[in-house]
């Protein structure tokens, strides 16, 4: 764990993404997707998430016992989420509406319990914090890709402004609605990761 | 009895939990490379969230939810503790977790070693707390419905984690572009799979 800091924050970025490489956090991800707005108060909320709770453990990083380590991480965890969730709900209702469930289940993101354990519990506070601001980013970037083709189009919108021209429309062009469906989010990260695998050959899998 | 049955086969085929809302989507891509590991995981998370589900909901129900302190006095009917209910949610999960855990290390270790890792992980499974956050919103009419709920959601996150498993396990001898390779081709699968599990979406029973 020697790397510098402008690596640790620029890794999870492309070469360590945490959705297309690590594998973690898909799930919540997907599902809020299917507009733009949506995923990106969803990538700021779990950026503040992560950043915030990776800080939080390495301060506390000497003191907690390793029996007890993941329920202490859990509740830091809930307790910030509990936070986002309620400020979310005063400034930010029609959105928190949308977003549902998905807000709760930021704490059983793996992205935050996997950088929590495989990095804020042994390196001190401000590199863990660059690292927590990168995966979020990271993850943020994923989600602000696929909430982009899936609202432009699946309804022809960017946060719900009509950007396709009417005269498209009149020439015979249709909204693809299939976009809209949740399966359709599996197959645009499928293409990104087929984009980035192509790019870098290291991160092909063997079989 | 018709809507437990109903409530029961909605949430294997209908609300699938991977397939309609993609939740525990990291333990599924991650232990479905054969079926028999895949088994394993997809029996523990059934019967964690059949485990949880109704405690969650009787704590909803009778300590968190607004006024739901009212059985101690009159004077706790303006109580809400709804803020506290992801901790308290988070908290019922990993200590079940952890339980099983024991359990299972001292009745069955053979299926012990072979998850590994993977058993603690569970209590960051989000199906599970999916489970009990959709439990929250639904607002079912009694536990008995809780229970079911959480039985069906598990039965069909095991269905679907074998499924994938049986797939990808013939999927070594085929000739796929080499970028797509292992997680790009799970997740095409996964999105076809859903596509399938959408025609569910008709049935009313």
């Amino acid at each position: 764990m020697a790397l510098k800091n402008k690596e640790i924050f620029l890794n999870p970025l492309g070469k360590n993404n945490p959705v297309t490489v690590q594998m973690l956090g898909v799930c919540s991800a997907l599902a809020v997707t299917s507009k733009l707005e949506p995923s990106i108060v969803m990538a700021i909320s779990v950026i503040a998430v992560l950043a915030l709770a990776n800080v939080v453990i390495s301060l506390l990083r000497n003191t907690i016992p390793g029996r007890i380590r993941i329920i202490v991480q859990l509740v830091v965890v809930a307790a910030l989420v509990t936070i986002v969730n309620e400020v979310l709900k005063a400034f930010a209702y029609d959105v928190s509406k949308q977003l549902s469930v998905f807000i709760g289940l930021i704490i059983t993101n793996c992205i935050v319990m996997g950088r929590l354990e495989a990095f804020a519990l042994g390196n001190k506070p401000w590199p863990a914090f660059l690292d927590g601001v990168g995966n979020g980013l990271g993850y943020g970037i994923i989600l602000i890709i696929v909430g982009f083709f899936r609202e432009l189009l699946g309804s022809g919108t960017l946060f719900g402004i009509k950007v396709i021209p009417e005269a498209f429309y009149e020439m015979g062009y249709e909204n693809n609605g299939l976009m809209i469906l949740p399966p359709m989010a599996l197959i645009v990260v499928a293409c990104i990761i087929w984009v980035q695998r192509a790019k870098d050959k290291d991160l092909q899998e063997k079989n | 009895m018709q809507e437990y049955l109903s409530t029961f086969i909605s949430s294997i085929f209908v609300e699938n939990m991977i397939f309609a809302y993609f939740l525990g989507m990291c333990s599924y891509l991650a232990v479905s490379k054969n079926v028999k590991t895949a088994m394993g995981l997809g029996v523990a998370v059934a019967f964690v969230l059949t485990v949880t589900l109704p405690i969650n909901y009787l704590l909803e129900n009778y300590v968190l939810k607004a006024g739901a302190l009212s059985w101690l006095g009159e004077q706790f009917d303006s109580v809400n503790l709804s803020f506290l209910s992801f901790i308290i949610f988070i908290a019922v999960i990993a200590s079940m977790v952890q339980l099983i855990e024991m359990v299972m290390e001292k009745f069955m270790p053979a299926l012990y070693s072979s998850l590994g890792i993977f058993l603690p992980l569970i209590a960051v499974n989000c199906a599970i707390m999916g489970g009990s956050l959709f439990m929250q919103q639904k607002a079912f009419a009694n536990v008995g419905m809780a229970t079911v709920y959480g039985l069906g959601s598990g039965i069909g996150w095991l269905l679907a984690i074998i499924g994938i498993a049986a797939i990808r396990e013939k999927l070594q001898y085929s000739d796929i572009p080499k970028p797509l390779k292992g997680l790009g081709m799970a997740f095409i699968l996964t999105a076809l799979m859903g596509f399938g599990f959408m025609s569910f979406s008709g049935i009313k029973i």
